[in-house]
């Protein structure tokens, strides 16, 4: 919404200077977006007058005028084709800085002849898009005026943005009242006089669809005469980016700017029958005054008369009946509109005119008739002509309910001492009528005026005393500090994600956090991209999907760095996977990829493999609390990893991670160069934590009897997991054997085909007495012959 | 006698000169043993006490005594300096270039957005806030309509919302939340009253230029009980922001504004410098908006089964990446979810960093 300063002055009378009147709009709740004075911009230049122009020697496009100017007569050369002798332009000297060209000018030749200065287009100045020539302005004007002030343009323009629940802003009258209540001047919004009709309407109009259109008000006014609008007017539009058209159609964009009241002029010479509002049917369609063609719908509401739609209630006029320089005879209609259907009308349209704004968010329903009086008088005055009585079809919706409220209210809820009084002086200021609940009660009865339908409790009343006593007046007090014993404030997965994130790190991943969306391929080739997870209006369309890892991204993101030179990327990002769209569909995960590339050292270093991730996989399981040693490897995964390179952590039948390579077919599809080592870890797959009584730790079994170490090797078969034979081992004796250690594997000459030789150090802790020989062999015994069945392997001679 | 006692001055000298010469351990041993070992020439001349009269004993054992002392430290003492050579000759032979780099591990880095979020969690944790949850994707009515966003009311429009296709309990397509705010309502359903809250997480708007991006970071802040105000509102946010920021002196600025889920509502505006091309927080004379905040809509309250006559309370909203960039000088959203490894190292925290008040949160 924008308006100018002196348009404000006539709703409002203050001596504060703009700086001030803003300081009080940001306070009162109106944002300032900005403050403009076009006549700032345009300082350096004046008007001028071309006395001769005459053909360029050297160019057959440019001219050399003499121009009488604020520093005397110049020459100064011009391509404008319509510079000729007589024409009253804008002038800027040497030195002058063009903000359409952002060029600065300099005294030299074109063309062997040195300009002076220059004439300049619309476009130039930035006052329009008009760059075929220079400037036209009235003849009248005095040389050297400066050129703000022949336009009338040293007045500010300021451009506030309203907020969705205060219509009555969008208008300058309304926001004069609020600035008047908020102490910076009076208000001196002129009242609207009625105009006495002179005969009964010729004109019918009616509502027949009271929901959408409760009030329908016309009035006939004859013999009017229609032409371009006087300069003030103009002017007026112009400032605030409106472009004027004809006097009829100015005074309705006037009014919908200074009083949130938008009406409609139709050429009544173009009705036949009644005009009419009225839900649309299927089928019809109308040409708009923007040219567009609208097909209409049963849930839109029109204005109609026998024949044709005419337009679209409280959205667009059409232009068959529209008003032109011939129009005599005219309807001016002034409706109220229902906010939900021209809301919906404009977004089935997409189409927002200031009409449709308005009546979308909700227009003064007592203004319809002052509204309509107030455009007859404007019309009479500024076109002639006769009005008929008016018109008035539907009824207005009821006003606003009154509030019972207790002015301490704003004490107890925004916490600013105001007296009752004050209260009620501020509510009054603002247009609300108060009075006194009666005897023995300290609420008040408060009336919100029609132009405040936003208002309809206690809590909105708080607001307007609160802002209007101003937010500064807010008083502090010490800030609540916590006391005593609180349970820890996050969630357990959030804890966990914590410890994980920070465990990664330290493991040399760098956290990344990217988009929640990704392509549908990118989604698909990772075991997502069902048609529930698609977002249906993406802002991009490789970014329609909700992802069902972050994988993809990571991958992608890696080889955009790897593209860029920096190929050893190792991200992860500890963040959200989408299962499905319900409340549990949503899981925490922590996804990590490694780019790894051969290790260059003096010292060499393995390359890493699928047995680094896992290693980094544990570190962070162990980090966040996981029972490392109850894990079960498993190597079992989903179609994104790659066969036999590819590990599950398990927990009984949950994966909490799954470790390895990611399969080739699904790095292709995402445009990533292999290998990729990865590792995902599932932080809600992992069991709460037990319920505990207290934090105490169960005592330490230190035990003194030194524990001794024992190798086995085993020949198996070669597709043995490894995890089996160290499981059979542990489970032998599980008083006595404190661990396994895998340490060789061996494939090769000395082994037979298809076998593989695998050995551990078993470590036995003796408990109440020394081991004797018998002991240790025993247990020998048991462990060689468990991890016999378990395996069908054989103790290596 | 004389003969004798020569004989021990010249034996006494010879052997002197032998530990001497000598430069290694074994020949020091092998000495040992010449002279006093129990074949030795020494231990020989012990034995040859016994044979001896009274007088000849009395006055050739103390000699031969004193001899056999002085030969023995001697020999110890050539041993040890013969050992510590030796030792420095072995190590001066095993010395390595220092200066070879070894396989370090390399150090990861925790994304600014994570480390401003164990921040917040660190300020709001100390003034009695807990931490709640709730889902990315949610139903049209915890986004909206239970916030007072009327059902086709054009306040709806400002928020540039993703649809799915999938419908809620609600009948309406759901959303991926465009605040944070949904969570106040999800908390206030499923507990009740007092309510002290903070929520953190990721937030979904159709927007994307230099300072918008489709998703982003919010955290949220919800109190509700019988008397808080918004005075106490604003302490807690001076609070919050002097700790966030770091310094002392932050000017805050209340600006009436309009939510639907609050009643009165304000934007929030911190003062700030700006004359050095930066972003200072604190002095100067310019003001920077960064959040929104209000009294909660009793219609709210009312949504979420908490009875408005009773209660009352306060929210408030605010941008999370905004927060880092304001304090550890990142230029461009944009930046923050394009995982540029350059990017997430230089402005990344070391996993050791902890945020904590006993250390400073940043």
């Amino acid at each position: 919404m924008k308006f100018t300063l002196s348009w404000l002055k006539e709703h409002l009378a203050t001596d504060a200077s703009i700086d001030a009147i803003v300081e009080t709009m940001t306070m009162t709740g109106l944002e300032v977006e900005g403050v403009e004075n076009a006549g700032e911009k345009l300082a350096p230049f004046t008007v001028a007058r071309i006395i001769s122009a005459a053909k360029h020697p050297n160019a057959d496009k440019l001219q050399v005028c003499q121009v009488e100017t604020a520093l005397g007569n110049l020459e100064i050369v011009c391509g404008a084709p319509n510079a000729r002798a007589g024409l009253v332009t804008a002038f800027a000297p040497i030195g002058t800085y063009i903000p359409g060209s952002g060029i600065t000018l300099e005294a030299k030749p074109v063309r062997g002849v040195v300009s002076n200065g220059m004439l300049c287009s619309g476009a130039e100045l930035e006052l329009d898009t008009d760059a075929d020539g220079i400037f036209e302005l009235e003849s009248e004007l005095k040389v050297g005026t400066p050129l703000a002030e022949a336009l009338g343009l040293n007045d500010p323009v300021i451009d506030i943005e309203v907020t969705p629940n205060r219509p009555d802003w969008l208008g300058v009258a309304g926001i004069a009242r609020d600035l008047a209540a908020a102490g910076i001047g009076k208000q001196t919004t002129k009242p609207v006089l009625p105009v006495p009709g002179r005969y009964p309407s010729p004109q019918k109009v009616a509502t027949e669809a009271t929901h959408a259109c409760p009030m329908f008000a016309g009035r006939f006014i004859r013999g009017v005469k229609n032409g371009p609008s006087p300069a003030w007017l103009q002017q007026r539009l112009r400032a605030i980016g409106q472009k004027p058209i004809s006097t009829l159609v100015d005074i309705t964009n006037l009014i919908t700017h200074d009083r949130a009241r938008p009406l409609h002029v139709f050429d009544a010479s173009k009705l036949s029958g009644v005009v009419r509002a009225r839900m649309g049917r299927d089928g019809e369609s109308f040409k708009a005054l923007n040219g567009n063609v609208y097909n209409v719908t049963p849930a839109m509401c029109v204005i109609a008369d026998d024949e044709r739609v005419l337009g679209l209630g409280g959205v667009i006029g059409g232009e068959y009946s529209g008003v032109s320089e011939t129009t005599t005879d005219i309807l001016v209609e002034c409706a109220y509109f229902d906010t939900t259907i021209t809301h919906q009308t404009g977004r089935a349209l997409t189409l927002t005119t200031d009409a449709q704004y308005r009546f979308a968010r909700g227009v003064d329903s007592g203004f319809v008739i002052p509204g309509l009086e107030l455009a007859t008088r404007m019309i009479l005055d500024l076109c002639g002509g006769e009005p008929s009585e008016i018109m008035v079809a539907g009824d207005l919706p009821a006003p606003p309910k009154p509030i019972f409220f207790d002015p301490d209210r704003v004490r107890q809820l925004a916490g600013i001492d105001v007296k009752p009084t004050r209260v009620r002086a501020v509510l009054k200021d603002l247009g609300f009528e108060t009075s006194a609940e009666g005897q023995g009660s300290k609420r008040i009865i408060v009336e919100p005026p029609t132009w405040r339908r936003d208002v309809d409790g206690p809590a909105d009343l708080v607001e307007e005393v609160a802002r209007i006593e101003g937010f500064d007046k807010l008083p502090t007090n010490a800030p609540p500090r916590a006391e005593g014993f609180r349970p820890p404030p996050a969630s357990v997965g959030e804890s966990r994600t914590r410890l994980a994130r920070r465990a990664a790190a330290s493991l040399g991943y760098n956290e990344a956090i990217t988009w929640s969306f990704c392509s549908r391929a990118q989604a698909q080739a990772f075991g997502g991209g069902s048609e529930e997870m698609l977002v249906a209006n993406p802002i991009a369309s490789d970014l329609d999907c909700m992802r069902p890892s972050s994988l993809p991204q990571l991958l992608v993101a890696a080889q955009r760095n790897a593209d860029r030179g920096f190929d050893d990327a190792r991200l992860f990002e500890a963040g959200p996977a989408y299962a499905n769209t319900n409340d549990t569909g949503q899981h925490r995960t922590l996804a990590a990829i490694w780019r790894a590339r051969p290790p260059r050292h003096w010292r060499a270093a393995p390359q890493p493999d699928i047995f680094d991730v896992k290693r980094d996989a544990l570190t962070v399981l162990e980090a966040l609390g996981a029972p490392v040693a109850s894990l079960q490897t498993s190597s079992e995964a989903p179609a994104h990893w790659r066969p036999g390179r590819t590990g599950a952590l398990k927990l009984g039948p949950k994966v909490v991670a799954y470790y390895g390579e990611i399969h080739p077919r699904a790095l292709k599809a995402i445009n990533v160069e292999a290998p990729a080592l990865a590792f995902e870890i599932f932080i809600d797959a992992l069991p709460a934590p037990r319920a505990k009584a207290g934090r105490a730790k169960p005592p330490l079994e230190k035990l003194d009897l030194q524990p001794l170490t024992r190798d086995f090797a085993f020949i198996v078969d070669d597709g043995t997991p490894a995890a089996d034979l160290v499981r059979a081992a542990f489970g032998a004796d599980k008083q006595l054997i404190a661990d396994v250690a895998l340490f060789d594997v061996y494939r090769g000459e000395r082994m037979s085909a298809g076998k593989k030789s695998l050995a551990i150090e078993v470590t036995l802790q003796p408990r109440e007495k020394t081991l004797t020989d018998a002991d240790i062999e025993a247990a020998s015994a048991k462990i060689v012959s468990a991890v016999m069945k378990a395996t069908g392997g054989m103790l290596r001679g | 006698m004389d003969g004798q006692t020569t004989n021990l001055t010249a034996l006494e000298a010879a052997l002197m000169a032998r530990v001497t010469a000598a430069n290694d351990e074994a020949s020091l041993e092998a000495l040992r043993v010449e002279a006093l070992g129990k074949q030795g020439s020494v231990s020989a001349l012990m034995k040859n006490l016994g044979s001896m009269s009274p007088e000849e004993r009395k006055e050739f054992g103390p000699k031969l005594n004193g001899l056999k002392d002085r030969v023995t430290e001697a020999l110890v003492i050539k041993k040890a300096t013969v050992a510590e050579a030796a030792l420095d000759r072995q190590l001066q032979s095993e010395a390595v270039d220092v200066t070879l780099p070894p396989v370090r591990p390399r150090l990861g880095t925790i994304h600014p957005v994570s480390q401003v979020m164990e921040e917040l969690a660190q300020i709001f944790g100390e003034m009695g806030f807990s931490v709640e949850e709730g889902p990315d994707i949610e139903t049209d009515f915890n986004n909206f309509t239970a916030l007072n966003f009327p059902p086709n009311h054009p306040a709806r429009e400002t928020h540039d919302t993703f649809f799915l296709d999938a419908k809620g309990e609600d009948g309406a397509r759901k959303v991926l939340r465009t605040h944070t705010s949904p969570v106040q309502v999800r908390t206030m359903l499923k507990q009740k009253p007092p309510i002290r809250m903070i929520c953190m997480g990721r937030t979904f708007r159709k927007d994307s230029d230099a300072t918008h991006t489709p998703m982003f970071h919010q955290i949220e802040g919800l109190v509700i009980d019988e008397t808080s105000t918004m005075a106490d509102l604003k302490s807690v946010l001076i609070a919050a922001i002097k700790a966030y920021f770091e310094v002392d002196d932050v000017k805050l600025r209340f600006r009436p504004h309009h939510f639907p889920f609050t009643e009165p509502s304000a934007e929030v505006d911190v003062g700030c410098d700006r004359s050095g091309g930066t972003i200072k927080i604190g002095a100067g004379s310019d003001w920077l908006e960064i959040l929104g905040s209000g009294m909660v809509h009793p219609n709210v309250l009312k949504n979420c089964g908490i009875d408005p006559d009773k209660y009352q309370g306060y929210a408030f909203g605010m941008g999370i990446d905004r927060l880092a960039m304001l304090k550890y000088g990142m230029p461009d959203l944009r930046d923050f979810f394009a995982a540029d490894t350059r990017w997430l190292k230089h402005y990344g925290f070391s996993p050791y960093l902890l945020p904590g008040l006993a250390q400073g949160v940043g």
